[in-house]
C-alpha cells in the first residue's frame, strides 16, 4: 500500500468537498483535495470582488483548508479506474486550463469523496446561441470574480430562487437588470409559509433580502413569464418575452419585445456526474445514489453535494461532513458520528424536495423552439433534424441517438444538451447515458500519449 | 494597483491583471464573440462561464481549443480568435 492510499482523496473544493476535507482531517486522516479552480470555494464560495470586508472574511473562513490537507488547485481528474491494490486510481493533470504540458500524476485512494457539483441547465429557444445569451451561473461568476457585468441592460429568465442572487450580483457589477422572469410560480410562495419546509434553514431571510434589493432598484419580478426568443445580428440586441400557462406554453397575444444586450438563463441545475459514472456508482434519476453515510454503491467511494441531488450549499456542506467522516472511518480513524450534520442533511433534503416540487421544468418549453432552433450547440443540430433523425433511424438508447443525430458528440459531450435532446425525442431517461464519458475532463492528445510511467510522480 | 500583465489580443496589446480569465479580459474590452463554429461559422463567446459548454474556445499562444472562461492570463500571452476547427500552429 503506497503512502497515497492511506489518505482520503476529495474531488471538488466547493462547500461539500471543503466540509469533507475538514471532517476527514479532524478525524486524523491525511487529505488530498483536488480542484479544477485556482482557489478553493467552488461556484458558491467563489472569490467575490463585490463583497464587503465582512463578506470577504466570512468567505475566507469558509474556504480555509484544514491542517494536513494537500490542496491541488488547477487540477483536472480526467479518468478514474480501479486501483490494482484496491480502491480507486485517479489520473490528474495540473496546470493552466487546456494548456499543453500540464503535469501528470496518478493517485491511488482507498477512500474517495466525489463532490463535483453541478452546472446550470439552460433551455433552448430561437437565438439562444447568439453571443450575449449566458447561463445565470456565467453571469454570477463573471460579476463576482471578474467584476464584469455581462451586459448593460440584462434580462434574467428561468426558474427557482437562484435567479435572485444572480440579479443582485449583476446590479453589484453595474448592470441594469431589466426584469427577472420566473417561468413558474413566484418564489414569494416560500415567504407566505414561514412554518413550511424552508423554516429554520435561513432561506427566508435570504430571499426576503434579495427581493427587497430588487424592489429598491425597481427591477420587475414577473412570474409565469419567460424569454422565448433572442434577437440580434451577431449579438443580442432584444428579446421576446411571453406569459406562460401552467405547462409553460406561451399564452398567445402576450408577446413583448424588450431591449436588452444580455439574456441570462437558469432552469435549475445538472449534476456533474462523469466521475461517479466512470467509478461505477449506481445512479438514480440522474444523481449518484447514496446511503446514510453518503456511501455510493462502490465500496470506498462517497458522494456529497449537488452530485447526489440539487439542494444548495448548506445541504452540500452537511453531506460533505458526513462523507468525510465516513471516509476517515473506512481508513481506520476513529471519527465521531457527525450527528448534527446528519440532522442538517435530513432537514436539507426535505427542503430540497420541496424546492424541486415548487420549481419543476414544465414540458411547454418544447414549443418555444422553431424547426431550425439549435438543440446541440456544438454540432449545430436543430430541433427538426434531431427529432426526424431519431424517428427515421429508430434510435433506441443513448449511443444510437448520438450516432443518428450527432447530438452530444461535440466538445461539451452533451453536458448542455443531453437532457433537452432526450426530452425532445420523448425519452428523458436517455439523458443518463450521456454521462458515460471515459475521458472525464478534456486532455490534449499529446498528454494522453505520454507514458504514465514517465510522468512526474 | 497590483501587478499589471501585458498580453496581445488579435495583435493588439492589452493590459490585464493577475487572476483575470481570458474571457474576463475579452469581455472587458467589449468583445462579445471570438470564435466561429465549425459548421455554419456562427459567432460564439461565453455561454456557461464555468468550463462546461466549450463555446468560448480561443487560441492561446498558438494552441487552439482553450476555454477562455477557465484560462487565467499570463504575462506575454498571445490570444487570437478561433475560426472553425483550427490546428495548433
Amino acid at each position: 500500500m503506497s503512502r497515497e492510499t492511506a489518505r482520503v482523496a476529495v474531488v471538488g473544493a466547493g462547500p461539500a468537498g471543503l466540509a469533507a476535507a475538514r471532517a476527514a482531517a479532524a478525524a486524523g486522516a491525511g487529505v488530498l483535495l483536488i480542484d479544477s479552480e485556482p482557489a478553493p470555494g467552488g461556484q458558491y464560495l467563489r472569490r467575490d470582488a463585490l463583497a464587503d470586508a465582512a463578506g470577504t472574511a466570512r468567505r475566507d473562513r469558509a474556504t480555509a483548508l484544514p491542517a494536513g490537507t494537500e490542496h491541488l488547485p488547477d487540477t483536472s481528474v480526467w479518468a478514474v479506474e480501479p486501483a490494482p491494490g484496491g480502491g480507486r486510481r485517479l489520473h490528474l493533470r495540473t496546470g493552466p486550463a487546456d494548456a499543453p504540458g500540464r503535469r501528470g500524476r496518478t493517485v491511488d485512494a482507498a477512500a474517495l469523496v466525489l463532490a463535483t457539483g453541478a452546472h446550470d441547465r439552460a433551455l433552448p429557444f430561437p437565438g439562444w446561441d447568439l453571443p450575449g445569451v449566458f447561463t445565470a451561473g456565467a453571469a454570477q461568476a463573471l460579476a463576482k470574480e471578474q467584476r464584469i457585468a455581462v451586459g448593460r441592460r440584462v434580462l434574467l429568465s428561468g426558474t427557482g430562487p437562484f435567479l435572485l442572487p444572480v440579479a443582485r450580483s449583476l446590479i453589484g457589477a453595474g448592470a441594469r437588470v431589466a426584469a427577472v422572469l420566473e417561468a413558474g410560480e413566484p418564489v414569494t410562495g416560500w415567504l407566505r409559509d414561514p412554518a413550511g419546509l424552508a423554516a429554520g434553514t435561513g432561506k427566508l431571510g435570504e430571499l426576503a433580502g434579495h427581493l427587497a434589493l430588487l424592489a429598491r432598484h425597481r427591477v420587475p419580478y414577473r412570474p409565469r413569464t419567460a424569454v422565448v426568443a433572442a434577437h440580434g445580428d451577431g449579438a443580442v440586441r432584444a428579446a421576446t418575452t411571453v406569459r406562460l400557462d401552467p405547462d409553460w406554453n406561451p399564452v398567445p397575444g402576450t408577446e413583448r419585445t424588450v431591449e436588452a444586450d444580455a439574456v441570462c438563463v437558469g432552469f435549475g441545475f445538472t449534476p456533474r456526474t462523469e466521475l461517479a459514472v466512470a467509478a461505477g456508482c449506481a445512479m438514480a434519476g440522474g444523481f449518484a445514489e447514496v446511503g446514510a453515510a453518503q456511501a455510493t454503491s462502490v465500496p470506498g467511494v462517497f458522494a456529497a453535494g449537488e452530485l447526489t441531488g440539487i439542494g444548495g450549499a448548506d445541504l452540500a456542506a452537511a453531506e460533505g461532513e458526513v462523507a468525510g467522516a465516513a471516509a476517515a472511518r473506512l481508513l481506520g480513524f476513529a471519527a465521531r458520528p457527525p450527528l448534527r450534520a446528519l440532522r442538517r442533511v435530513r432537514r436539507g433534503r426535505r427542503f430540497a424536495a420541496a424546492l424541486a416540487a415548487a420549481h419543476p421544468v414544465r414540458p411547454g418549453w418544447q414549443g418555444w423552439l422553431r424547426d431550425d432552433t439549435l438543440v446541440c450547440r456544438c454540432e449545430e443540430v436543430g430541433r427538426a433534424e434531431l427529432v426526424e433523425a431519431a424517428r427515421a433511424r429508430q434510435a433506441v438508447g443513448t449511443r444510437s441517438l448520438k450516432l443518428a443525430t450527432r447530438v452530444g458528440l461535440g466538445p461539451c459531450q452533451g453536458r448542455i444538451c443531453a437532457r433537452n435532446a432526450a426530452e425532445l425525442v420523448g425519452d428523458p431517461a436517455l439523458a443518463d447515458g450521456f454521462a458515460r464519458r471515459p475521458i472525464a475532463a478534456p486532455i490534449r492528445l499529446g498528454e494522453l500519449a505520454e507514458d504514465p510511467r514517465t510522468a512526474a510522480p | 494597483m497590483g501587478e499589471v500583465l501585458k498580453i496581445r489580443v488579435d495583435g493588439e496589446e492589452v493590459a490585464a491583471e493577475p487572476g483575470q480569465t481570458v474571457a474576463g479580459v475579452l469581455l472587458g474590452m467589449g468583445r462579445r464573440s471570438w470564435r466561429t463554429t465549425r459548421g455554419e461559422g456562427r459567432p460564439r463567446g461565453v455561454f456557461c462561464g464555468i468550463g462546461v459548454c466549450f463555446d468560448c474556445l480561443v487560441v492561446v499562444n498558438g494552441v487552439p481549443d482553450v476555454r477562455a472562461c477557465r484560462r487565467r492570463v499570463a504575462d506575454g500571452d498571445d490570444v487570437r480568435a478561433q475560426h472553425g476547427a483550427e490546428l495548433p500552429s
